[in-house]
C-alpha cells in the first residue's frame, strides 16, 4: 500500500455505546460532535454495540462506501476487542494496522461513573489523541519466519530425555547434548526412588534405551554446546562433540541441565566417611550398608535456609525420609533419627511416605537453627524441644541433607543462550506462575532441576510440558510475529554503540558491521515491541512501529489542543 | 481465560458436563450436556443490563456467600464467555411468576426463557480431566466452631474479603460487623414500614401509640384493628431494642488487624484427609502479606506444624513475610477456637517450641482448609473409566505423572493431587503433550497405560 499523503487521509470514527456501559455515563452526542471537528475525520458513527455483527458491518460499510483509510473505534479494551476490529478492517480490504482503538469504557465510564462531565471530557481527550495518532499510522505486514523442525535438548537427565522422547514421538528430530559420558543424569547416581522405591537405574536404563532406539533422536555424549546464534526457528548451534565441532540448524532449544548437590565442606564435621551427604548415602545403600552401622542420624537443611543460601531446596526432606525408610526396612536393627526444621513433605505422596516412615520407626526431632545439632565423635547432641532438654543420640553414621544447587556452568549456559538465571543461579522462567517452562526469549524452554530442584514426578511432568510448549512452533513450521516491533528507522543516526543490545530482554538486537560501519540490527522474529531500545537510543535511531515518536508527539499535541 | 475464549482452535463449552464416553485412545465419542442458560450466548454482548434490572437477589456463591447477586448473573466479573446465565432456581419468570424484565431490557434480544439443555456429541482423540478440587468444609471440625463463631472464616472467604472486586472492596471488615450491618439495614426498612403503620393508627384514633398500648394492656379488646395496632407497636419496640443493640455493637466496627491463620484444617488429619494439601502454607503467607499491604498495622500469626514454603522463592517469601509484613510463625497445632469478648475468636494452642499451652484473642481467624477431591469426581471417574487413588484423586504414577489408568485419558492440576499454580500450569502442558502424542499418532510404538 503506498504511503498516503496527508490530504488523502480519510478517518472514520466509530463510537460505541456498549449498551449503557458507556452511553449511561458519557455524553455520546458531544463525543460524536467533537470527533467530527477533528482533522481528516470524514465519517463518524455511533453504535449500540460496535462488536456486534451489525456494528462490524457498519465498519466494513464505512470503509467501502466512505473510502475510509483509517479507522478509530472508541469503545472498550483492546485486550478483548482489538483483534476483532482489526480483522474486520482487513476483511473490508484495509490494512489492519491502520486501525486505532480508544478505551472510553474502562478508562472513562467505568472509573468515573459519578462524574459525567469530567468523564466525557476525558473521553474527548482520548478520542482526539487516537484520531491524531491514526492519521500517522502506516500499514504493516505480519512477519512470518520459518521454523527448522529440529529440537536441541541440552542435558540428558530424566527431564531432558522425557522431553526428547515426547518430541520424537511427535515426529520431530531431536539432538540431545550431554556433557557426561552416559545419559541418565542424576538417576545414575541414585539408589531407589520414592515413593514407590523403584530402582533409579532401571528407570534410567529404560528411558535411555528408548532414547537410543528412537530413529528421530541423535545423542552426543561428552559434548558441549559452545555457540548459539540466531533466534526462534533459526538457531545455529555449534556442538563440540568427541568427533569434533558440529554446526547444527535448530528450531527450538530445551534447557534441561539439571542441578548438583552441595558438598558440605566444613559443616558438621563432614568427612565423606562417617559424616556423609544423602547423595553419598545413595551409593552406600546401593552397595549395602556396613553391618556395624546401628545408629544413623540425619540432619536437614545443611547449607540451605541460611543467610548464604536462603532457599529451601524442596526435595531434600523427601530424599531423607525415603532413605530412612529404606534403612529401616533393610536393616531393622539400625535406628534412624532425622533432625529437622520443617519436614517439607508436601502433597499426597510425600506425606504418605512421611507417615510410613514413622510407622517404620524413624524418629523425628525438631531443631532450632539458632541452636543447631552438635556432631561429636560417636554422638550427635541436640536440644529436644518437646522434652525441653539437651539429649545425645548415638551416631555411627551422620547423613547431611544438602541442597541441590544450580550447576557451576549454569551461568555460562545462560550467557550462551542469553537467558537469565535467578539470584541462586537457577534458570529464570518467563513468568513464575503462567510460563513456568518458557523463557522470556521465544524458542527456548526449560524443565527439571535446572529450573529448581525437582523430584521424578515433577521432572517428568516438566519434561513433557516443555516438549508441549516447544512443539507449538515446531508443529506450525513457522512463527507469526506482530509487526509492532522495533525498526532502525534512521540508519545514519545509529552509531553502533550497542547500548540497546545490552538492554534488550529478548536478545532481539545485535550490532552488525555494514558498509556504513557498525549498525544495530533488529531480529524481527525475536522482538516483542517493548520499546526499551527506542526509549534508550539517544540518537533516536530506533523506533517502534505504530508507536513512533511522531505519532506519540501528535497524540500529545492533540491533548494540548483539546485542553490548551 | 481470554486467550482460551478467543483461540480459533478452542471450542469452549462452559456450563456443561460430560455424560458419557465410549471408544478408545485416538477415537473417543463423548456426549456432553450443555445446560440451558436461558441466554443466547451468540447474541449476548455481556453488557450486564439484565443483571442490573433483575429484581431477584440471591446469595452470591462466587463471593462465598459474603455478598449478593441477581437471578440473571455472570458467575464472576471477568468470566469467559462473558455471557449471562439465568439461575432457574430463583428466576421469577422461570418459576411461573410475573416478570420478564430481563427480556424487556436486553437490547441484543438474547434472553430465551424456552431454552433447553442440549446434548452434544464430540469426536475426540484424547481427553484431559482438569476438574480441580473443592475446599474442605471446616464445619466438620467441631472444635474450630466454623459457622458458630462468625469471625472464623476460610482462606477462600478471606480471599474474597481481600479482593478489590469482592463484597467489601478489599477492606477486611469482620463478618460479625458485616452481618450486623446487613441486619440493621433489614430492620431499619421494617422499622420505617411499621412507623408508617403506627402513624396511620395514631392519626385515625388521635392518640399516641404508647398511650393506646398502656390502655390496651390494661383492658384488651377483640377489635381487630386495635389488636393489630398493639401487635405492630410491640414488634416495633422489640425491633428498636434490637437495633439499638446492633448499632451499639457496630459503632466501633473497624477492620480486622490481628489475624490468625490456622494451617492443616482438614489436611494432615487422620479424621479427614491424611495428606498435605501442599499450597496452603503459601496462601496463608500471601494473604497475611496482602492484608498487611492493605493496612500496615495488620499483624498475623500463622499456626502450623511445619511451614511448608517449598518452591522456587517460597522460603524467601516466607522470611520476608516475617520481617516486613508482621507475620509471626508459631509451631503448633491449634486445639480449639472459642469466642471471647467483642466477638473476638480466641485461639487455644500449644507452642511446641516453648512447651506451653496458650490462649490468644484475634480479630479474625482464617482457616487454611484442605484441598478436597471435587464433588462428582467419583461419577466422572466411572464415566471415564479411570482409577482413583485412596483419597479420591485421579490416580497417576510418578514416572507418568499425567497418565491415568485409561490410555488416551489424561489428568492435570488438582484433579490428580493438590498442587499450586506453577505446577498446575506445567502439568497442563504435560497433559497437552500426552494428548498431542495420541492425536497426531506419529509414533508407531504403542504404549500401555501405567497408572
Amino acid at each position: 500500500m503506498p504511503e498516503n499523503h496527508a490530504s488523502d487521509i480519510r478517518i472514520g470514527v466509530f463510537i460505541c455505546h456498549c449498551g449503557s456501559n458507556i452511553a449511561g455515563y458519557l455524553d455520546m452526542e458531544a463525543l460524536a460532535d467533537f470527533a467530527e471537528t477533528r482533522p481528516h475525520v470524514v465519517f463518524v458513527q455511533r453504535n449500540l454495540y460496535t462488536c456486534s455483527e451489525s456494528g462490524i458491518n457498519e465498519i466494513k460499510k464505512g470503509i467501502q462506501e466512505q473510502d475510509l483509510n483509517r479507522v478509530v473505534v472508541a469503545s472498550c479494551t483492546p485486550r478483548t476487542h482489538e483483534p476483532l476490529f482489526r480483522s474486520s478492517c482487513a476483511e473490508a480490504g484495509l490494512n489492519p494496522y491502520l486501525f486505532e482503538m480508544v478505551n472510553i469504557r474502562d478508562q472513562c465510564s467505568w472509573v468515573h461513573m459519578q462524574e459525567k462531565t469530567d468523564a466525557t471530557e476525558k473521553a474527548r481527550e482520548l478520542i482526539g489523541m487516537g484520531i491524531a495518532k491514526a492519521a500517522l499510522l502506516q500499514p504493516q505486514e505480519i512477519i512470518l519466519s520459518e521454523v527448522q523442525t529440529r529440537a536441541l535438548v541440552i542435558g540428558g537427565g530424566i527431564a531432558g530425555l522425557t522431553a526428547s522422547l515426547s518430541l520424537a514421538r511427535r515426529g520431530y528430530e531431536v539432538v540431545v547434548v550431554e556433557k557426561d559420558q552416559a545419559l541418565g543424569g542424576m538417576l545414575n547416581h541414585l539408589y531407589k526412588l520414592g515413593p514407590q522405591m523403584q530402582a533409579a537405574k532401571e528407570l534410567a536404563a529404560e528411558t535411555v534405551q528408548k532414547v537410543n532406539a528412537h530413529p528421530k533422536i541423535t545423542v552426543f555424549t561428552r559434548a558441549h554446546v559452545t555457540q548459539v546464534k540466531g533466534f526462534i526457528g533459526k538457531f545455529e548451534v555449534t556442538v563440540e562433540t568427541q568427533s569434533g565441532a558440529k554446526k547444527i540448524d535448530i528450531g527450538i532449544i530445551i534447557v534441561a541441565t539439571g542441578a548438583q548437590p552441595l558438598v558440605p565442606e566444613g559443616l558438621y564435621g563432614y568427612d565423606g566417611k562417617r559424616t556423609v551427604t544423602q547423595f553419598q548415602l545413595e551409593t552406600m545403600l546401593a552397595k549395602g550398608l556396613d553391618a556395624a552401622v546401628r545408629h544413623v542420624v540425619m540432619i536437614q537443611c545443611v547449607g540451605s535456609r541460611n543467610d548464604e543460601r536462603p532457599f529451601c531446596a524442596k526435595i531434600c526432606c523427601q530424599t531423607a525420609v525415603k532413605n530412612a525408610i529404606l534403612i529401616r526396612r533393610q536393616y531393622p536393627e539400625t535406628k534412624v533419627s532425622i533432625l529437622y526444621r520443617d519436614m517439607q513433605m508436601y502433597g499426597v505422596e510425600n506425606e504418605a511416605m512421611f507417615r510410613d516412615s514413622k510407622a517404620a520407626g524413624v524418629r523425628y526431632i525438631n531443631y532450632d537453627p539458632a541452636d543447631p545439632p552438635q556432631v561429636k565423635a560417636d554422638k550427635v547432641g541436640v536440644y529436644h524441644p518437646l522434652l525441653g532438654r539437651k539429649m545425645e543420640l548415638a551416631a555411627d553414621l551422620v547423613v547431611l541433607s544438602t541442597p541441590l544447587l544450580a550447576r557451576e556452568d549454569a551461568h555460562e549456559t545462560s550467557q550462551l543462550l542469553r537467558v537469565p538465571v535467578n539470584e541462586n543461579g537457577f534458570f529464570l522462567e518467563g513468568h513464575v506462575k503462567l510460563k513456568p517452562l518458557d523463557f522470556a526469549t521465544d524458542g527456548i524452554f526449560l524443565c527439571g532441576s535446572a529450573r529448581f530442584p525437582a523430584n521424578i514426578r515433577e521432572a517428568v511432568a516438566q519434561g513433557l510440558g516443555a516438549a508441549a510448549r516447544a512443539s507449538i512452533p515446531l508443529s506450525k513450521g513457522s512463527v507469526e510475529v506482530e509487526p509492532i516491533i522495533s525498526v532502525l528507522a534512521d540508519e545514519d543516526a545509529c552509531r553502533g554503540c550497542g547500548l540497546c543490545v545490552a538492554l534488550c530482554p529478548y536478545g532481539a538486537l545485535e550490532v552488525r558491521q555494514t558498509e556504513k560501519g557498525r549498525k544495530v540490527h533488529v531480529i524481527n522474529v525475536a522482538c516483542k515491541g517493548c520499546g526499551i531500545c527506542a526509549a534508550t537510543c539517544y540518537q533516536h535511531a530506533l523506533s517502534i512501529n505504530s508507536f513512533t515518536d511522531r505519532q506519540i508527539e501528535a497524540q500529545i499535541d492533540a491533548f494540548l489542543t483539546v485542553h490548551p | 481465560m481470554l486467550d482460551v475464549g478467543r483461540h480459533p482452535n478452542i471450542d469452549l463449552l462452559a456450563y456443561s458436563e460430560v455424560q458419557h464416553i465410549e471408544g478408545q485412545a485416538g477415537n473417543f465419542k463423548v456426549t456432553v450436556r450443555k445446560k440451558a442458560r436461558y441466554v443466547d450466548e451468540d447474541k449476548c454482548t455481556g453488557c450486564g443490563l439484565c443483571s442490573e434490572k433483575c429484581p431477584t437477589t440471591v446469595v452470591d456463591a462466587f463471593n462465598e456467600g459474603l455478598g449478593m447477586r441477581r437471578a440473571v448473573y455472570a458467575y464472576f466479573a471477568q468470566g469467559i464467555p462473558s455471557t449471562r446465565t439465568i439461575d432457574p432456581d430463583h428466576c421469577r419468570q422461570l418459576n411461573g411468576k410475573k416478570c420478564g424484565i430481563c427480556q424487556k431490557v436486553c437490547q441484543a434480544g438474547a434472553i430465551d426463557y424456552t431454552q433447553q439443555d442440549r446434548l452434544i456429541e464430540l469426536q475426540v482423540g484424547a481427553v484431559i480431566a482438569a476438574v480441580g478440587y473443592d475446599v474442605f468444609d471446616p464445619a466438620q471440625i467441631a472444635e474450630y466452631r466454623y459457622r458458630e463463631i462468625e469471625n472464623v472464616v476460610t482462606a477462600i472467604e478471606f480471599e474474597r474479603l481481600l479482593s478489590a472486586s469482592g463484597p467489601t472492596s478489599g477492606h477486611v471488615y469482620r463478618p460479625s460487623d458485616l452481618n450486623a450491618k446487613a441486619e440493621i439495614q433489614v430492620l431499619e426498612k421494617q422499622a420505617a414500614k411499621s412507623g408508617r403503620m403506627l402513624a396511620r393508627f395514631e392519626k385515625k384514633y388521635g392518640r399516641t401509640s404508647a398511650d393506646f398500648f398502656m390502655q390496651y394492656q390494661a383492658a384488651p379488646t377483640d377489635d381487630a384493628d386495635q389488636e393489630k395496632w398493639a401487635r405492630v407497636y410491640q414488634e416495633d419496640l422489640a425491633r428498636k431494642e434490637r437495633l439499638a443493640a446492633l448499632n451499639d455493637a457496630v459503632k466501633d466496627a473497624a477492620t480486622a488487624k490481628r489475624l490468625a491463620f490456622i494451617q492443616c484444617v482438614g489436611s494432615r488429619d487422620f479424621r479427614f484427609y491424611p495428606f498435605c494439601s501442599g499450597y496452603c502454607c503459601m496462601h496463608s503467607i500471601k494473604e497475611a502479606i496482602i492484608a498487611n499491604e492493605h493496612e500496615p498495622q495488620t499483624v498475623s500469626t500463622i499456626f502450623g506444624m511445619d511451614i511448608r514454603a517449598v518452591g522456587k522463592g517460597f522460603e524467601e517469601y516466607k522470611i520476608r513475610g516475617g520481617n516486613k509484613s508482621g507475620i509471626t510463625y508459631v509451631r503448633g497445632r491449634v486445639a480449639e477456637i472459642i469466642e471471647g469478648p467483642g466477638r473476638n475468636p480466641v485461639v487455644v494452642y500449644e507452642d511446641t517450641r516453648t512447651r506451653s499451652v496458650k490462649q490468644e484473642a484475634f480479630d479474625l481467624v482464617i482457616l487454611a482448609t484442605a484441598c478436597a477431591p471435587t464433588r462428582g469426581i467419583a461419577e466422572l471417574a466411572a464415566t471415564l473409566n479411570v482409577a482413583l487413588d485412596d483419597y479420591g484423586f485421579i490416580k497417576t504414577v510418578p514416572s507418568a505423572p499425567v497418565d491415568t489408568s485409561m490410555r488416551g485419558i489424561f489428568v492435570c492440576g488438582c484433579a490428580g493431587a493438590p498442587m499450586d499454580v506453577p505446577e498446575s500450569v506445567a502439568q497442563a502442558s504435560s497433559a497437552a503433550e500426552r494428548a498431542a502424542e495420541i492425536i497426531f499418532q506419529s509414533d508407531p510404538v504403542k504404549e500401555k497405560a501405567v497408572a
